[in-house]
């Protein structure tokens, strides 16, 4: 078992492909009228949701708040960040073929320090749609801002606003899992 | 002597015991009988139709509105009103017919008709049960039959028959759906002319038509077959070993004009004409039809332009049965049938006689074998009559007075309206004995099994679709809407469950499980398969053009406003085209739109979807207008101006939404 260390690396490094197939984190909005929830999606390079229209319907509803559009294109964050996954991927192929343990261990301590990175840029998102909003809101409640949780669950005036992690992001943290286990192998090869 | 006191004992305990267990058995008796007497609410009949709060019923049914001219949906078993479908009468609530967009579907060759009576609707089959894609209704007045999208729920094509006057045996689909029909009613001259009525049966003509339906439901009439002109009642298509034959009922086949009522109910037995399709498929390949003039307007809604064109056809495929052998029989059925009624095997074939006592079957394989053998009463107009006793298979013996109409539940057994005894009879197919009947509240027109006239009947519910109303709702007046009335057919005995109004007066109605609907229902138009010729596919585009009187206002609406919503420019006299966009791209957000003192009906537009408002302003002025559907925590803000301003004034257009304005 404690030889396959390179093939575990490696499946770590690819895990992290899966950012391009499925997304990482999932916001929903329930209320009476949305019983199934309004689902955003939040990938590598796009936001999307259930439905193509999904996003444009979310938009409405954020414009009674007076909370600004969101509109992907702007996000430079979706542009760049597929390259740094892209990085990891081939760095970590790279490292496993190497198959040497500081490697795995500075792959894996990178792709955490990435991950708590993009939560914290999240996180600032997050702060500037909610605390942001229009002077000439329709709907202006003193002292109430929209900014939903980063993880977990919170009332947003009439909607229940969900933060998880998705597929992709469950995926992301395989990869650091795979990894740590790829050097923990390692070291313990020939123990 | 202790002992003999102890059996006594248990004697006395088994007999109040036996006496206990028979009480609640009584009582359900009486229970049974008084439901039988139309006191319903019995036992768990309110819970048998009771569907929860966001739960669905398991059924929708399809209830012609009658003179209404458009479909009620409802549910069952809840029989709560789902949607009204228009199709032949304009439908302010919807724009329908007032629109820009949906006014040629209302064009027939005598112009724009704005009213029908809508009859019999039926759902489209796939080898002989029901498929969820469409649902055909016949227009009774001007003769036309419709088409249904059942993605929609939206009258997708009408089409016109020509020749015809009166489309009462319509439009009946046969087994896949190959043609759906229309038989005239009326007599009419053929071709149309001016003639003495008097000349009836000289220069007057009865057609039955095969309206041809394609793989996407385009209807064409494919050929029409010329009879003698019989009144032509009901129909309905073979399935099975019958398949490839259409059956027609006929009353005053005395060939009368004037009071009918009489004169038409002298002959013992009228006939079911029955038509062999495919046969007629033959003499139409081998080219022996005569092409004749004729006008009929063919009317078809595109999905995707949001708009309906009109086109006039003029010509049509006749076969005349004394030149094409073997096209057309007829059995003769006792007395002025009205419905005619093929069960799911196809071999029976019942003629609901309704001045008749009796209700005759005929059999499928009898008339085969009688039509073989060539054993012949006689002819009319070149059409072999059979003899009665060679084709009938079964009679159903004093079931009731004024039998209309049989549907069937896939269990072997039929059930038979009587108008005039005002019941549901069920019977056995085959032994022709009578089951049960259940009376009606009050006099029963037709009645519904879902997919009872199909080969796979689901046999649960039957709804009786009842011509008088009186007593069983609050009243209202002088007029009362019509009434349905659902029983239990799962039993040995029909139980009534429920009554629930309907509108307009409803012939026939159709049945199908909402399983088989459900996966095919559209939430909204994607946006960008929007080919409308005035589409506005973003608020960037929205602007107004004028070329000469004509003002062509491209607008859109999005939860809360409208884009434009201040236009100037307009002036007294133009002709005002409001191209609304909906944008939206929800389930269940449409907007609407309204503009004071315009000579017509609201916009109601679905999301997506793109449609016309002509408003001819006749005075100068500022005209507010308005989104009449409550779209949103700010729908009562959607609204905006158009200033009208006199003919000879020099006020640009210009149109603005909030703080940009443009001017040309
Ligand atoms: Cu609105």
């Amino acid at each position: 078992m404690k030889k396959y260390h390179k093939l575990i690396m490696l499946m770590a490094a690819l895990g992290l492909m899966a950012l391009f197939i499925f997304p990482m984190w999932r916001i929903t909005l329930i209320a009476p009228q949305y019983p199934n929830g309004v689902n955003m999606h939040i990938w590598i390079n796009k936001i999307g949701g259930d439905t193509p229209s999904t996003l444009q319907n979310i938009n409405i509803l954020n414009h009674y708040i007076g909370m600004k559009y969101i509109e992907p294109e702007t996000i430079p964050e979706l542009q760049y960040f597929p390259y740094i996954v892209l990085s990891m991927v081939a760095l970590g192929i790279v490292l496993a073929l190497r198959g040497k343990a500081t490697g795995y261990l500075l792959w894996t301590l990178l792709l955490v320090a990435l991950c708590a990175a993009g939560l914290y840029d999240f996180y600032l998102w997050e702060y500037d749609y909610g605390h942001n909003l229009s002077d000439t809101a329709p709907i202006k409640i003193p002292g109430m801002v929209y900014q939903p949780p980063l993880f977990g669950e919170q009332y947003l005036l009439n909607f229940l606003a969900k933060s998880y992690p998705h597929i992709g992001g469950y995926f992301v943290g395989a990869s650091i899992l795979f990894g740590s286990l790829a050097f923990v192998f390692k070291r313990t090869e020939h123990a | 002597m202790n002992q003999r006191f102890e059996f006594k004992h248990i004697h006395t305990m088994l007999l109040s015991l036996i006496a206990l267990l028979l009480l609640p058995a009584c009582g359900k008796l009486s229970n049974a009988v008084e439901e039988n007497q139309g006191g319903a609410l019995a036992d768990n009949a309110a819970s048998q139709v009771y569907v929860g709060p966001g739960e669905y019923d398991e059924f929708y049914a399809f209830m012609s509105g009658g003179f209404s001219g458009q479909i009620g949906v409802h549910g069952l078993p809840s029989g709560r009103l789902l949607k009204i479908i228009p199709v032949f009468s304009v439908d302010g609530e919807k724009g329908y017919g007032f629109n820009e967009e949906t006014k040629p579907m209302l064009n027939t060759s005598q112009g724009f008709v704005p009213w029908d009576d809508a009859h019999h609707p039926e759902l489209s089959q796939t080898d002989g049960e029901t498929d969820g894609r469409w649902i055909f209704i016949n227009g009774n007045n001007t003769p036309r039959i419709a088409r249904i999208d059942l993605s929609t729920f939206e009258t997708a094509e009408i089409i016109e028959i020509p020749n015809s006057g009166g489309n009462h045996s319509s439009p009946f689909a046969t087994e896949n759906t190959e043609y759906v029909v229309a038989g005239t009613r009326f007599g009419v001259p053929y071709p149309q002319q001016d003639v003495a009525i008097s000349s009836y049966e000289e220069n007057f003509k009865g057609t039955l038509s095969f309206i041809s339906v394609g793989e996407e439901g385009e209807m064409d009439v494919a050929f029409q077959v010329l009879l003698p002109a019989f009144d032509y009642d009901l129909a309905h298509s073979g399935k099975g070993k019958s398949h490839g034959w259409t059956f027609f009922t006929t009353y005053n086949t005395e060939q009368k004009t004037t009071m009918l009522e009489v004169a038409a109910s002298q002959n013992d037995k009228d006939f079911i004409a029955a038509i062999n399709w495919k046969k007629a498929e033959e003499y139409i390949a081998q080219g022996k039809f005569r092409e004749m003039p004729a006008r009929y307007a063919h009317n078809v809604y595109d999905e995707h332009t949001h708009m309906a064109t009109s086109t006039m056809k003029d010509k049509v495929r006749v076969l005349i049965p004394s030149e094409c052998p073997g096209l057309v029989y007829f059995l003769p059925t006792p007395k002025s049938p009205h419905g005619v009624d093929v069960d799911p095997t196809g071999e029976y074939i019942v003629g609901n006689g309704k001045l008749s006592a009796n209700l005759t079957v005929h059999s499928f394989t009898k008339m085969i074998d009688a039509i073989e053998r060539g054993s012949f009463e006689k002819e009319i107009a070149g059409i072999p009559v059979l003899k009665f006793e060679e084709v009938v298979g079964g009679v159903v013996e004093d079931a009731g007075l004024g039998p209309l109409h049989t549907e069937f539940d896939g269990q072997g057994n039929a059930y038979t309206s009587f108008f005039i005894t005002s019941e549901v009879v069920k019977w056995k197919v085959g032994s022709w004995e009578v089951l049960d009947k259940a009376s009606t509240f009050y006099s029963i027109g037709h009645l519904m099994i879902p997919g009872g006239d199909s080969k796979k009947p689901e046999g649960k519910y039957l709804v009786a679709l009842n011509k008088i109303t009186k007593d069983r709702y609050l009243p209202t007046g002088p007029e009362l809407c019509h009434s349905a009335q659902l029983y239990d057919i799962s039993g040995d005995k029909m139980k009534l469950l429920l009554d629930f109004p309907t509108m307009g007066e409803p012939h026939y109605a159709q049945g199908i499980s909402a399983a088989k609907v459900l996966p095919r229902v559209k939430k909204f138009y994607p946006i960008e398969e929007n080919k409308h010729p005035y589409r506005t596919l973003g608020e960037k585009d929205s602007r107004v053009e004028r070329s000469g009187k004509d003002v062509h206002i491209y607008m859109t609406s999005i939860r809360s406003h409208f884009a434009p919503d201040n236009i100037e420019g307009v002036k007294v006299g133009d002709k005002v085209y409001i191209h609304l966009t909906n944008l939206e791209q929800d389930w269940d957000v449409p907007h609407g739109l309204a503009v004071m003192g315009a000579n017509n009906a609201e916009l109601l537009v679905m999301g997506g979807q793109t449609e016309t408002l002509l408003w001819e302003p006749k005075e100068e002025g500022v005209y507010p207008f308005y989104c009449t559907d409550f779209c949103s925590a700010l729908h009562q803000e959607m609204q905006g101006y158009i200033r009208v301003s006199p003919r000879n004034s020099d006020i640009k257009l210009s149109w603005r939404l909030g703080e940009d304005e443009e001017a040309i």
